[in-house]
């Protein structure tokens, strides 16, 4: 990645990728991430509707994204979010973030933790909590980037 | 047309009388008082952002109030459409349901039925909703979840068994494969030798609203709309008791609008299908009587009580005047309501009771003619038994206990009521006319116009609930430092294999040379757009062709949607 060996990595705007990766039109919360995200000075991209596992990680790449925040609220996160992962260790992809959100049951929680999924937020959590976390994850992502160019 | 919008503006504009007693009130007796004592200097607004004043008087009645209320069974029917109201018929208690397999939900409905429901509604997961077969690697983790799996006719056959389609009516909540879902109702009507004449029932079958919320499509509009064209010609003409759209402000309410942008985007999606009703070339007075609606029933108890009035009396005048409809019927709006599932908290769940029960409440003083209260763990989950009977509970105590079903519209006539129907109905006519002008709902919802309004209205409220201007219980006040978690509804994977494993039985069971033969005969069929398609859907059905295969007629033909971008 040329582009990302000239890049001040602690000053750019983080980048963000918001996907729904299963069939769920539930687009409210996201809608209003991405506005939240953007106000607090972030890069937001909205993945769209129904996006195969495949079109978020290539977006993702593509748009060479910190985050990927993913959001379900239909109830098909261990599939949907195991299914972005899969192909994200397929193509060798480990310097992205992962975070999900959702109706997301506290039993199922340490499942997509250790898929490397964090955060798993529900319903009702502040924004500020979110933002501060998708801060802090995309902060240890630049990290390891620098690390990896050096 | 927009002069039109503009006329029905200023019409309502010099309505509004002085507000003398309210001006003479404030200046000699609140004044001095709140100089004295504590006052609340925060602005009051309801969610469509209106000014509330702590007080409504007599100058708060429209001065053309005789005309614009009507009685009940009354042009303009404000105050309801019915003149017996719930002292006729009680509104009907129909509880959204469906999860699993057909099997689970049959057995959920006949609980329902059982406890005193007495309507069917129709929930169906995700691949349904898009027309996608259980077997598809798309639909891997969802079948099941979010309501009943049908992959075909066999499905319907199992979850309506032993349920008598002509002795109650049903409701289906599905919209982009909604011909599909429709043609399998009929057929499986006339296998159990119902007529098509008795039986009775509500298809969703809004697109539009798909585009501006739900966003549950499989191709692009104008695909739909002649389906809903199709459906609409063919009901009307075969199976008279049968509402063939169920105009939706529910989802637009959900996907974060204000009461006024749900009551204006649906109506204007209404409005839509009537023309293109009169378009097919059918008498208004023929198709409109049966075209139903469904709103949200949120938190804000006089603002959505208005809002049910104002629907009323927009409808009715509008039908008349503009489109010049004759029948009464045609202009009644008759209306299904669902409390609102937003405004449920996953925090302290069980006082979600209390707001679906002021919601519900809002419901039946609004003259709803059905009604569908959420239950307590739905932000968790789909509901357990003992949950959904608590909801089917509430709907019966309000009716049976309260005494609030006795009066028709107790509220008419109520200052503030009357001021607030009347500013609600101005502010969606302002919408209509903005709409015009954008070349019609079509046009403002390719552009995303509605979908924005939409998203920035959901960003604003939000603000203000982290901002602590808006107070929700056990979110942002009152909260519980030791939140428990609940018991909730679990859909195992079973079902899913299951599904698939019989679709797969199917295929091998029918004969697929006739399957191939009516399929084939629907995408002829298709390519001709004079042809009514349902009896064409009908005949595939019959044959047990999969809803994915007849919905892949149409995605041949008609290809998929993107929407436009809004962010």
């Amino acid at each position: 990645m040329e582009n990302g060996k000239n890049r001040k990595y602690t000053e750019a705007p983080i980048k963000v990728l918001l996907a729904k990766p299963a069939i769920d039109g539930h687009d409210r919360g996201i809608f209003v991430l991405a506005r939240a995200f953007r106000d607090a000075g972030m890069d937001v991209i909205y993945a769209g509707l129904l996006p195969t596992p495949e079109e978020v990680v290539d977006t993702a790449i593509n748009e060479d994204v910190d985050v990927i925040a993913l959001s379900l609220l239909n109830g098909a996160h261990l599939t949907a979010f195991k299914n972005v992962i899969d192909i994200m260790n397929k193509k060798g992809v480990h310097d992205i973030a992962v975070v999900g959100g959702g109706i997301i049951p506290d039993e199922d929680k340490p499942a997509l933790e250790k898929m490397g999924i964090t955060g798993n937020f529900g319903p009702g959590t502040p924004l500020k909590i979110i933002i501060d976390h998708i801060k802090k994850r995309a902060r240890e992502i630049r990290k390891l980037r620098e690390n990896e160019y050096r | 047309m927009e002069d039109y919008w503009k006329l029905k503006i200023e019409g309502i504009k010099n309505s509004f009388k002085n507000n003398t007693e309210y001006d003479k009130w404030k200046e000699n007796v609140l004044n001095p008082w709140n100089k004295k004592t504590h006052y609340n200097e925060k602005k009051y607004k309801n969610s469509s952002d209106m000014d509330i004043r702590e007080l409504y008087t007599e100058d708060d009645l429209p001065d053309n109030m005789d005309k614009i209320l009507g009685n009940p069974g009354e042009y303009p029917f404000t105050r309801g459409i019915y003149p017996n109201m719930y002292r006729g018929r009680l509104w009907t208690m129909r509880m959204f349901s469906g999860f699993g397999t057909p099997d689970d939900t049959n057995k959920r409905l006949k609980y329902l039925i059982k406890n005193g429901e007495t309507g069917l509604s129709i929930a169906f997961d995700m691949p349904t909703l898009y027309g996608y077969d259980c077997d598809n690697r798309r639909s891997t983790g969802e079948v099941g979840k979010c309501g009943v799996n049908v992959s075909s006719l066999a499905d319907m056959e199992r979850i309506f068994k032993d349920i008598d389609l002509s002795e109650i009516s049903t409701s289906m909540t599905i919209n982009a494969p909604a011909a599909i879902l429709t043609a399998m109702y009929f057929v499986l009507a006339e296998k159990n030798n119902t007529d098509l004449k008795n039986i009775s029932g509500t298809v969703q079958a809004d697109i539009l609203k798909e585009y501006i919320a739900q966003k549950e499509w499989m191709y692009p509009p104008e695909a739909h709309l002649r389906l809903i064209r199709d459906m609409l010609a063919y009901s009307t003409k075969n199976v008279p008791k049968w509402n063939y759209i169920s105009v939706s402000g529910y989802h637009i309410r959900e996907a974060g609008s204000s009461a006024v942008q749900e009551l204006a985007f649906t109506l204007a999606d209404g409005f839509y299908y009537i023309d293109m009703g009169i378009k097919s070339g059918l008498n208004i007075d023929d198709f409109a009587p049966r075209m139903s609606f469904f709103f949200n029933s949120s938190i804000n108890f006089f603002e959505e009580i208005a809002k049910f009035r104002a629907a009323r009396r927009i409808w009715a005048t509008v039908l008349r005047e503009k489109y010049g409809a004759k029948n009464p019927k045609s202009m009644m709006l008759k209306f299904h309501t669902q409390t609102s599932g937003y405004t449920l908290t996953w925090q302290q769940p069980l006082n979600n009771i209390v707001r679906t029960t002021v919601e519900a409440m809002a419901a039946i003083l609004g003259g709803t003619q059905s009604l569908h209260t959420n239950s307590y763990d739905e932000a968790w989950a789909l509901p357990t038994d003992d949950a959904v009977k608590v909801a089917l509970r509430t709907q019966q105590i309000l009716a049976e206990e309260t005494g609030i079903s006795d009066v028709i519209d107790p509220l008419g006539g109520s200052y503030y009521m009357e001021r607030l129907t009347s500013e609600i109905e101005e502010e969606a006519y302002k919408y209509f006319s903005e709409i015009d002008k954008m070349g019609g709902i079509l046009n403002a919802i390719k552009s995303g116009y509605i979908q924005k309004e939409i998203a920035e209205t959901s960003y604003r409220r939000q603000l203000n609930v982290e901002n602590n201007n808006e107070t929700i219980v056990g979110v942002n006040r009152y909260v519980d430092e030791n939140e428990k978690p609940i018991n909730t509804l679990k859909i195992s994977d079973i079902a899913e294999n299951g599904q698939v494993r019989g679709l797969r039985d199917l295929k091998n069971k029918r004969d697929n040379r006739k399957v191939d033969e009516t399929l084939d005969r629907l995408r002829e069929a298709m390519r001709d757009d004079s042809i009514n398609l349902m009896p064409y859907i009908m005949d595939c059905v019959r044959e047990y062709a999969t809803l994915e295969e007849i919905s892949n007629i149409g995605r041949e033909i008609y290809g998929e949607w993107k929407e436009p971008k809004i962010y």
